[in-house]
Formats: C-alpha cells, sequence, structure tokens
C-alpha cells in the first residue's frame, strides 16, 4: 500500500503554472448553428457531449482510428472551411461546425481472389478515377494528412503498389469524398488497391504456407494434446524453463 | 502546447539518460516476485473494489461493483413490450455484433450455406478490433510452434485459461494470418515475402505480426470490405440488440433489436444465435479511463446472463500498462505495446528504469502502479493525474533514425496534434482499462449452456485466463469468429426451434426480487452516459 505521504501528494496536485494547465475558461460554439458554451479543453465530440447531445451517430471508436466521426467547420472571421476529427480536434472560440457521420457512396462488389492486378482493375471497377481534376481538395481536407490525390492518381496510373502504401492510414471517414469535384469515393478505391496488393503483388510468406500445412497435417495434434494434459505445476516448470529468443 | 515546463525538468532528466540505458535490460521479474507485485498492486486485488453477485448463474461469485450493477439491474424489456409473433426476419443464423468476430462468424456462417443476417449497435466494424494497434500472434515461424505459444498463452494467463480453448487458439493462428493474406490484409513483410514478427510481453517467440501501428484497423477494414462484397449477408446497422428470445425448450430462438435512432422494436427468429458483442470497458470499471470503443457496454453479457449462461474470470481485468495521461485531451488512448516491443524503455520521473519493459500486461501494470503509489516516483499531470514515461526516442537510437515515423504512424500524428514529438520527446503513460479477460462460458466450438446460443470474442472468457496477451485478441476474435460462423451454421441445420418466449425475463425479474435488490437500473446498456449530470438533471420526457 502507498503511505500516507505519497496518498497526500496524490490528493494534491501541484499548483502549476503553466499556460498548457487546463483551466475553467469556456468558449462558445455553434453546433450546426446553434451556439454552446464549453470548456476550451474538450475535443469537438466531449463538447457536443458536454452541450448535452447523446451520440449515437458520428461517433465509435474516439481514438481517432475508425472515421466515424468527420466534422467539417469554420473560424469566425475566417472564408476558410476546415476539417478534422471531431474526436481529436479541440474547440475553439467561435468555431461552426456540423459533422458528416455518413456520406452516400457505391462500393464495388469483387470477389479479391478471383481479381488480377492489372494496370486497369482499379479503373476498371471505379471508372470515375479518370475525373480526378488534381484539384488536391481531397488531400487538403483529410484528417490523416495522407497524399489523397496522389494515391488516386497512382491508382489511376495503375500502380497498385504506390496506392496501396500511400493509402495505407486511411479511417475511411468519407471527408474527402464530400470535397470531391469528380465526385469519387477516394477510401474505397484506397481500400481496392490495399487489398489487391496485398493479395496479389506482395510476396506470399514461405513460412506461413509451411506451418499451415504442418498443421492440417496434424504434425502438432499429439503434442498439444500432451500439453494440454499436463498439470499446473508441470505446466509452470515449463514455462520457468522455456528458453526467449532475444530481442 | 506541448510540455509544460515543469515537466520539462523531468524529460530533461530522461533526455540526458538515454544514451546511457540503451542496451541496458532491466530484468525480468520472476514467477514469484510477479505474483507479489500482482498481489500488491493490481486492481483486480483491491476486494473492496467488488462485490458478491446476488442473482443468475454466477450468484455467489465476486465482480467489480460497476459489472455486478448492470446484473444486478432491471431486464431493458419486459415480456408485454414487444409483439413476438411479428417476425421481421426469419434467418439460420444470427449473428449480434459487427466488429472482427461478428464479421468473420457471418462470412463462415455463409460460406456454410446457412442464411445469415448481421446486426450491430453502431457501424459495421464499429469495435475494439478496428483500434488494435500492436498486432496479432501466431506461431508461424520455424523456430516457433503453436505448442510454445500454447506455453506462453497459458503462462500468461497464470495456468487458469480452459486448455480446450487455448489450442483452438494457437492452431488456428497460421491458418487465420494465411485466410488474411488471401483476403489482402497488408501484413508487415520483408520484400521475398516473410512477414516482420516482433516480441511481445510475455512471449518467448518473436510472433508478432503486425500492419505498422494500424494492424487492427486494417484487418477490420479488410473483413468489412469482404462482408460487403459478399451480398449473400444481410447487414442491419445501427440496431442493437436488446433481448435475446428463448424457446419452450430452453434454446435460444431470435432477438429482440432496437433501431438506435427511431427506437423502433424488430424481431430476428433464428435457429442459431453468435454473441459477438464485446467486453465491458465503458463500464469504466474502478474508475479506469479506457481505450476501449464507445460500444463496448457489456450489453451481450448481460441478455446471455438473462438467459441463464455463466461466465468466468469476469473479476479479472486487464489494465494496458500504457495509456496516455497527458495532454488530457487523449486521457486513456492507447499507446501500443509496439513500442515497447520496438525497445522503449519504462522510466520514472528520474529517468531511471524501474522495469523489464515486457512484462506480461497484468505485471507491468502493477509494476507502473508500485513506482507511483508505492515509490512515490511518478510525475503529475496538471489535471491531477499521474504517470511514467515511456521512451519512445530510444527506438531510433536502437533501429536507426526513422524508424518511429516508418513503424508508429498513427502514434506520431495522434500526439503531433498535441505539439509533442514522439520522436524526441517520451510520452507520458499510465496503465488504463483495455480489455474484459473473462466472459461467457464457451467450448472449443464457441457453443455456450444454452442450446442456439455461440459467443466469440470479448465477451466469450476462458481463453486467456486471468490474463491475455497482447496480440491475442486479435487472434480470438478470429480464430473464434470463424469457429462461431461455422459451428451457429452446423447447429442451425437441424434445429427446430419451438415456441418462443421472454418468459426468462420474467424470472430473471423474480429472482431480482426475491434476493431483495432495489435498484433503478435497467440493462443491458446500450451506450455511455457522457452528458454531464447538470444537463441530465434538467431534461424534460415530452414526447416531441
Ligand atoms: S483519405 Fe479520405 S476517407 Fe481516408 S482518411 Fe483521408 S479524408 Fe478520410
Ligand atoms: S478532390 Fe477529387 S478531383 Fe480533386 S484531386 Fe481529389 S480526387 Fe481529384
Ligand atoms: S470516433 Fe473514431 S475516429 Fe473519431
Amino acid at each position: 500500500m502507498a503511505d500516507d505521504k505519497v496518498l497526500q501528494a496524490i490528493d494534491e496536485p501541484p499548483v502549476i503554472d503553466s499556460e498548457i494547465c487546463v483551466t475553467d475558461e469556456m468558449v462558445e460554439v455553434y453546433i450546426m448553428g446553434k451556439p454552446y458554451t464549453v470548456p476550451a479543453s474538450l475535443t469537438i465530440m466531449k463538447a457536443m457531449e458536454y452541450a448535452g447531445y447523446k451520440l449515437v451517430r458520428g461517433v465509435g471508436c474516439r481514438e481517432g482510428f475508425c472515421g466515424a466521426c468527420g466534422t467539417v467547420f469554420r473560424r469566425r472571421g475566417d472564408y476558410k472551411l476546415y476539417s478534422g476529427l471531431a474526436c481529436q480536434t479541440l474547440v475553439e472560440e467561435g468555431m461552426y461546425l456540423t459533422q458528416i457521420p455518413s456520406f452516400p457512396a457505391e462500393k464495388a462488389v469483387y470477389d479479391i481472389r478471383e481479381l488480377e492486378p492489372t494496370a486497369n482493375t482499379i479503373l476498371s471497377y471505379y471508372p470515375e478515377l479518370a475525373r480526378c481534376v488534381s484539384c488536391n481538395s481531397c488531400t487538403k481536407v483529410c484528417p490523416q494528412e495522407i497524399d489523397v490525390m496522389d494515391y488516386v492518381n497512382e491508382a489511376l496510373r495503375g500502380d497498385i503498389e504506390r496506392a496501396a502504401h500511400t493509402s495505407f492510414d486511411c479511417i475511411m471517414c468519407g471527408l474527402c469524398a464530400v470535397r470531391c469535384h469528380a465526385e469519387m469515393p477516394q477510401y474505397l478505391i484506397g481500400i481496392l488497391a490495399r487489398r489487391l496488393y496485398a493479395a496479389h503483388i506482395a510476396a506470399r510468406a514461405q513460412d506461413l504456407e509451411s506451418r499451415v500445412q504442418q498443421i492440417l497435417d496434424g504434425e502438432f495434434d499429439k503434442e498439444l494434446a500432451d500439453i494440454k494434459e499436463l498439470s499446473v505445476e508441470e505446466l509452470k516448470d515449463l514455462y520457468r524453463k522455456r528458453d526467449i529468443e532475444p530481442t | 502546447m506541448g510540455y509544460p515546463d515543469y515537466m520539462r525538468e523531468s524529460i530533461e532528466k530522461v533526455n540526458a539518460t538515454r544514451s546511457k540505458r540503451l542496451g541496458v535490460q532491466y530484468p525480468r521479474l520472476t514467477m514469484e516476485q510477479g505474483n507479489e507485485v500482482l498481489r500488491d498492486h493490481h486492481p483486480d486485488f483491491k476486494d473492496e473494489q467488488k462485490r458478491n453477485l446476488r442473482v443468475g448463474p454466477n450468484k455467489g461469485d465476486p465482480a467489480n461493483h460497476e459489472f455486478v450493477d448492470v446484473l444486478e439491474a432491471h431486464t431493458a424489456i419486459q415480456p408485454g413490450d414487444v409483439d413476438l409473433e411479428q417476425v421481421d426476419w426469419d434467418v439460420d443464423v444470427l449473428v449480434i455484433g459487427g466488429g472482427g468476430a461478428g464479421s468473420t462468424a457471418a462470412m463462415m456462417a455463409t460460406e456454410a450455406g446457412a442464411k445469415t443476417l448481421l446486426v450491430t449497435k453502431l457501424r459495421l466494424g464499429d469495435a475494439n478490433t478496428m483500434m488494435a494497434q500492436g498486432g496479432i500472434q501466431a506461431a508461424s515461424k520455424p523456430n516457433d510452434s503453436p505448442v510454445i505459444h500454447y506455453l506462453d498463452v497459458m503462462g500468461g494467463g497464470h495456468f487458469t485459461n480452459k486448455p480446450e480453448l487455448v489450442e483452438a487458439l494457437v492452431k488456428d493462428a497460421p491458418l487465420v494470418i494465411k485466410w488474411h493474406e488471401e483476403l489482402g490484409v497488408m501484413y508487415d513483410k520483408d520484400p521475398d515475402g516473410t512477414m516482420i514478427t516482433i516480441h511481445g510481453g510475455g512471449t518467448s517467440r518473436k510472433r508478432m505480426h503486425s500492419a505498422k501501428d494500424y494492424s487492427g484497423g486494417e484487418i477490420m477494414k479488410t473483413l468489412r470490405d469482404e462482408v460487403r462484397n459478399r451480398p449473400e449477408i444481410e447487414v442491419v446497422e445501427f440496431s442493437s440488440a436488446v433481448e435475446l428470445i428463448m424457446d419452450d425448450k430452453g434454446a435460444c430462438v431470435g432477438a429482440v433489436l432496437m433501431n438506435m435512432e427511431t427506437q423502433e422494436y424488430k424481431i430476428v427468429r433464428s435457429k442459431a444465435t453468435v454473441l459477438a458483442t464485446g467486453g465491458f470497458g465503458r463500464l469504466h470499471i474502478q474508475g479506469f479511463e479506457t481505450t476501449n470503443h464507445y460500444g463496448a457496454t457489456a450489453d451481450g453479457i448481460v441478455m446471455a446472463y438473462h438467459l441463464g449462461v455463466k461466465w468466468v474470470f469476469m473479476d479479472s481485468v486487464q489494465y494496458h500498462p500504457t495509456g496516455a495521461v497527458f495532454p488530457e485531451q487523449i486521457v486513456g488512448l492507447l499507446v501500443t505495446e509496439k513500442v515497447r516491443g520496438l525497445g522503449a524503455q519504462v522510466l520514472n520521473m528520474d529517468g531511471e528504469q524501474f522495469t523489464y519493459p515486457l512484462e506480461p500486461r497484468d505485471i507491468e501494470s502493477s509494476k507502473i502502479i508500485r513506482e507511483v503509489e508505492k515509490e512515490g516516483k511518478g510525475i503529475c499531470t496538471p489535471t491531477g493525474k499521474w504517470g511514467v514515461w515511456l521512451d519512445s526516442p530510444l527506438i531510433d537510437l536502437i533501429h536507426g533514425p526513422g524508424t518511429i515515423e516508418r513503424e508508429l504512424p498513427a502514434m506520431v500524428r495522434q500526439y503531433r496534434r498535441f505539439d509533442i514529438d514522439i520522436v524526441k520527446d517520451p510520452v507520458l503513460i499510465y496503465p488504463t482499462l483495455h480489455y474484459q479477460n473473462g466472459g461467457l462460458d464457451i467450448d472449443a466450438n464457441t457453443a455456450t449452456s444454452v442450446p442456439g446460443l455461440f459467443a466469440a470474442g470479448e465477451v466469450a472468457g476462458g481463453i486467456h485466463g486471468t490474463n491475455r496477451l497482447m496480440g491475442n485478441s486479435l487472434l480470438d476474435v478470429n480464430v473464434f469468429g470463424r469457429r462461431a460462423g461455422r459451428s451457429a451454421a452446423a447447429y442451425s441445420k437441424d434445429a427446430e426451434p419451438g415456441k418462443p418466449t421472454l418468459e426468462h425475463l420474467t424470472r430473471y425479474e423474480e429472482e431480482l426480487k426475491k434476493a431483495k435488490v432495489e435498484t433503478d437500473r435497467h440493462a443491458p446498456v446500450l451506450l455511455p452516459e457522457y452528458r454531464p449530470e447538470h444537463m441530465r438533471e434538467h431534461i424534460l420526457d415530452i414526447p416531441l
């Protein structure tokens, strides 16, 4: 157990004189046009909850991985349109915001195992690729800072490998599609590129292949059946003695 | 933004000792030492945080208050609330949950010829699977084997795991990776195709396969794309199951759903049902912050419990050693174990190592809690939270410049948003609620004690005993999700559902009354409550 002195210290965090120290400062934000006063330290998502929204749409992982919470906003006195993930973006005084939790897009249906990774494969599923006017709006809006226009053009050129790597961090929030003059669903093109690359272009793992064969041949069945029968003491002993591959 | 000055003082100590610490390994604890630190510092051993459950098949068992609260609660609906005869879907297999386990189950069920419906509370892919960063274990390398993997899993789980489940886990593991490879999951590979694998906490071989630090995301996005490529799988989003339906023979024959937006209910009749609803992180056990998805509210386990399914190891919770505690906006956010796998050390306020960085998670967490609570060597944040340093810059020193940016793009990005450069400065971390070690009692084919009800993924327990190793949950959802889909499809072939009822809910209510449980809570809880109290006190319940 912690001794008293330490516990006391835990109860009373040091008073810190620092600009980043979280304060009670409040800001006014406009959620879909209506002003709410919320603490300045909150993300857009937490600010909406603070304002009283019980979120069902526009919320998922809350950590920047799922793409549920794409949000567009403007700042007072600034003509520019900004965007971000509600779970990762802090509120600011005078922010006008609207979430775009879902944006219509038609996903192509394919059987990945049957596809061949040719220069035209992606284009044949998403012919709108060819309509890209290289306006760069998609890149500017991407909260993952992906060069979206680049992967679109790599896909268009048939460079599947590059498109796969460039688009890798895409969380499929759909913000790029909202801004696209060519009306294309970039993120669906990205995932097709990644699946094509991983399934058909990247070399297959040979070790894995042989291991799978060994398992299918039942090579480990006996050993596994035996180890399953060991007592806890016997297992502990084996565990203690196991050798560990150096890091 | 960035670090405040008083933290910089401590960071300077970390930066100053870095080159001296390079290559100096803090020793691993022996099993006995490990047990001692667990006993003294792990939240699972805090008896005052638990109480004995008074109702249901686990009556008398201890569990954390927050979990007991949802079991000792009124059922979400009463039999009179819905008309079970008005059937909206009649299917062979109903899959509840749209994460890794649910998606794989739905694929396998349809491949086996079952008419399948997948329902999910939020969107398809909204699940902890999407958020898993570090990787997925599989004994795919020549120096490794499923048997060695088995021993690591058992050791990590303190030998409490159910052997038949561990066997299934380790044996299917390479098959899962192979399946993913064919589906087009972009694993990290060498140019010749060899999977790049590293250590994780508690592994004796380098068997962690990853896709940068978006491993779960890459897997989940691929599975989701694949589900959508298969028109034979019907997917209904924003529809939460609120209770399961039983027949007069005691089998599970479907579920009552509720549209999360309109609150309209729908009735699904099914011959077999797969629960793949995930865990309970959003119940904030013992007040801990959590890395979990918004929907992780233990709803599946509560519904199954109403039906009489027992759980195992639910008093055992995994606190991930490295949750962010600074800056405030990302508190609870997971800092992947891969950071330690790549060589980052865990340091106290003086820049000293105090633990082997890759102990099993429960031990690593306990050592961090100990360093803060007992040794008093933590660093306090401006909001009064405590943490210790995770020395990320060490990674580039070990593996060469550029490694951090290449291997940990998600993390670099997340901290950069708050002006913290993890290539130059360490990050402040503390254990955060990460995983429900326990869950519904299942067999190796995912069957529960109720005929027609199967469970896979975090909702099920026994696979990991009282502590799961990193990389075994992405594996778990795939292995048991696939098995659940096949088992449910096979069961549905000769199932003959009887008359549907919700009588089990009436019985549960009677039991609550008999046990003198007084509460105004209702469960399952579908989403956590984050609206402030001052606001909720002023809500008027007037129909619009
Ligand atoms: S590429 Fe498009 S969908 Fe993907 S993260 Fe960027 S904006 Fe979102
Ligand atoms: S927004 Fe559309 S048209 Fe503009 S660069 Fe991106 S893909 Fe091309
Ligand atoms: S809620 Fe998942 S990215 Fe914001």
